[in-house]
């Protein structure tokens, strides 16, 4: 990939979607775009990260996104461990900030982290010299997801501006809504909110977004519908009484996805509760499940990422 | 603070300020054993250590009330002879410590050892604050009257609420028997539980638990009622909303006897100075809105606000250098109260009278100390400040033991240049 991006993004880190300009965003999506095509031929590798060191440094579990930035690293030729920090030094006492200058004297080059705090990679990027990718930290953001969200609806709509999309579900607990919310307004779309009041920032109408506690006045026009997973592992009061009565009035179903707009999309930033917000029907139907197209977007647009960061540096 | 007598002090051409008694006019001051003798101009007197006080200002000592140190259970936080060192050179002469120590003060012994290594060790006065319950848990009254008697002059659970209102009306109506003012911080548990700073549009955006206002208000409201039922007089330590100032200051209007404070950082502080998860303004109560920020500086200049205080809540580094959610709540400030304080006469938020009152005879008068003014008579407990000193304050160079301050980098104007316990120079700048 020898092509120049106009305007790139350079870092030096991605800790949000927030403070990210338009012509930045452009420049990351397109370079995903190109890396989506390389990701398809059969032999994927590229030299982009040759030598370099990718730390992924998760301190909650994760599948998905751990795996996909331990590929997008190894595709881009960088050697990749992963740290899975539950079982290790934390459980004895040290400090995010001592992992941090421990493994910064490891001379890293990139440090994906995922934290359960809100701001811990923010914090850990005042602490190494390395770029620093946040991979998800407690309820802030989830920059690597909306990206691959908007290269996603890209593929299928091209320009997102005025596109209604609808983002449903535990919106309260969630990273992956903050930044969807900030990244699809700047790409022009119409963000509405849908969920029981419990599950929304009280503040939720000063994001510049429409709130709805009723799906099918919600889903009224949407091009596209993203169902939240209800995080119940981050819940610390009553939310939502029941499985059942939260399917029933804001799981998706054929039924509620009728108030959309015909043909419109589904996504789901996984892992996914079926039958409690989004029933298996709709999730494994081809014709209207995204699903499956998010996950490939992610591993190109985290290429993306760890490609312009390291041009930045160079 | 030391017993030894004191030598006279004559203290000439300063501006003296006294809340107390509404005086402000450059006078001269004289100090003998320990107490202010007298007061006029051109004052004479052989043999005293005279003090050229010309362009400075003359007040009376701050005092703070319920102050936490380390002392004992966690010395590396900060010791009384710490905390007494960083209050001198704030202009603090009196502080009250909260009885949120480990052990915690919930006898009269610990009263009389507070008390005992205040004096032997901390260069300003220490008095102490008692338990409302034992091991300030959620059961049972603590000593109070003995607590009284050993010299305890107020009774807190420091920032841990009393949310049982049943046990909370058992302690004001106690207390009421005692005569003994009753503090309780007013936070519903249930309603703060989760909550790192205030609950509202910029904790959401930063994916941060949010403590409502309400939960201030509902607990405001409560102990309100609780005290006027029971004819109980109780402090409602450190507010952070103007919704909750306006109940009290309704209150005070038909005569219930409730007191509040506020810390010095929510009158000059908003939320919006968490900025990018700083945790030096994690603080319990947590910094509120502008709004809020602009209805206490009222409620201080019109007086329902009785104290300004400091809310010193020592922390090291290791309980702040967290992700924000993880990090401890608090700040210190004996030695920025002063600076804090006199910014809102700066800024031409409130007159310099207004301010000094609620550090000075605000809360002497709520805790009926004869301390907090300048009159023939009184405890020679001052501070000389220049009111227009420029400085920039630096945490590292704070003389508490910890440096968790919102204020480090901040540019203040103010400072105290002598301070005076009993007669003693304790501070020269």
């Amino acid at each position: 990939m020898t092509k120049s991006y106009k305007d790139t993004f350079t870092g030096p880190h991605l800790l949000g979607i927030a403070g990210l300009n338009r012509l930045e965003v452009d420049s990351l999506l397109d370079r995903a775009t190109d890396f989506m095509k390389l990701n398809r031929q059969r032999n994927k590798h590229s030299d982009v990260l040759g030598g370099q060191t990718l730390i992924n440094l998760f301190f909650e579990p994760s599948t998905r996104t751990q795996s996909s930035f331990e590929l997008a690293g190894k595709r881009l030729g960088a050697d990749v461990i992963n740290m899975a920090i539950k079982s290790s030094s934390v459980a004895k006492g040290e400090t995010l900030i001592d992992t941090a200058v421990t493994l910064n004297a490891m001379h890293p080059d990139l440090l994906v982290v995922r934290h359960s705090a809100s701001g811990a990679a923010a914090l850990l990027s005042q602490k190494v010299d390395c770029a620093v990718i946040n991979a998800g930290d407690g309820s802030h953001e989830h920059p690597t997801q909306a990206l691959l969200d908007a290269l996603t609806l890209r593929a299928h709509f091209g320009d997102l501006a005025g596109r209604r999309i609808a983002i449903c579900g535990d919106v309260v607990h969630s990273r992956v809504a903050r930044s969807d919310i900030i990244l699809l307004s700047l790409l022009g779309a119409e963000v509405r909110l849908c969920a029981p009041p419990t599950l929304l920032p009280a503040s939720a109408e000063e994001w510049g977004v429409e709130v709805f506690h009723n799906m099918s006045e919600a889903l009224k026009g949407c091009d596209v519908v993203m169902v939240l997973r209800l995080q119940r592992e981050r819940m610390t009061s009553a939310c939502v009484p029941s499985t059942r009565e939260y399917f029933r009035y804001y799981g998706l179903d054929r039924a509620k996805l009728r108030a959309a707009k015909k043909g419109a999309l589904v996504m789901h930033p996984g892992p996914m509760n079926r039958g409690v917000e989004i029933d298996s029907e709709i999730a494994d139907d081809p014709q209207i499940s995204l699903i499956t197209e998010q996950v490939e977007s992610g591993v190109a647009v985290r290429m993306a990422v760890l490609a312009a960061l390291a041009e930045g540096r160079a | 603070m030391t017993a030894s007598k004191a030598n006279p002090v004559l203290i000439t051409g300063g501006r003296v300020v006294d809340p107390a008694s509404g005086r402000d006019e450059v006078t001269d001051v004289l100090i003998e054993n320990g107490k202010i003798s007298e007061m006029g101009t051109g004052l004479q007197s052989k043999g005293a250590e005279k003090v050229d006080a010309t362009g400075l200002t003359l007040a009376p000592g701050l005092i703070d009330v319920l102050v936490k140190t380390g002392e004992p259970g966690a010395e590396q936080r900060e010791t009384l002879r710490s905390a007494g060192a960083a209050a001198a050179a704030g202009g603090v002469t009196t502080l009250v410590i909260s009885p949120q120590s480990k052990p915690a003060i919930d006898d009269p012994a610990m009263v009389d050892f507070i008390m005992r290594r205040g004096r032997e060790r901390a260069a300003v006065n220490i008095v102490a604050a008692g338990a409302l319950t034992p091991g300030l848990s959620d059961t049972g009254l603590a000593e109070i009257g003995l607590m009284q008697e050993a010299g305890a002059v107020l009774f807190s659970n420091g920032d841990k609420a009393i949310g049982n209102a049943a046990l909370m009306r058992n302690v004001l109506t106690y207390a009421k028997g005692m005569n003994a003012l009753v503090s309780n911080r007013p936070i519903e548990p249930h309603l703060g539980a989760n909550g790192v700073m205030n609950a509202g549009d910029f904790a959401s955006r930063l994916g941060l638990g949010g403590i409502p206002a309400v939960a201030e208000l509902i607990m405001v409201q409560r102990d309100i009622a609780l005290a006027e039922t029971c004819g109980a007089r109780i402090l409602i330590d450190q507010l952070s909303t103007g919704a909750a100032l306006e109940v009290i200051r309704q209150a005070k209007a038909r005569g219930v006897q409730v007191y509040c404070s506020v810390s010095v950082h929510h009158l000059t502080l908003n939320e919006l100075d968490v900025g990018d998860y700083r945790t030096f303004a994690r603080l319990s109560p947590p910094l509120r809105s502008e709004e809020d920020r602009k209805a206490l500086v009222a409620g201080v200049i019109d007086g329902t606000i009785d104290a300004v205080v400091s809310g010193h809540d020592p922390r090291p580094a290791e309980e702040k250098r967290l992700p924000f959610a993880e990090a401890s709540p608090g700040a210190v400030g004996l030695e920025t109260l002063l600076g804090g304080a006199l910014s809102l006469v700066h800024n031409g938020e409130a007159s310099l009278m207004d301010v000094l009152r609620a550090v000075t005879a605000g809360p002497a008068q709520m805790l009926g100390f004869s301390a907090g003014q300048i009159t023939p008579g009184a405890p020679a407990d001052l501070v000389l400040f220049d009111l227009d000193k420029p400085w920039v304050c630096d945490a590292n160079k704070l003389r508490s033991k910890s440096k968790n301050t919102p204020f480090d980098g901040r540019r203040m104007q103010g400072r105290a240049m002598m301070t005076f316990v009993q007669g003693h120079c304790v501070f020269e700048a």
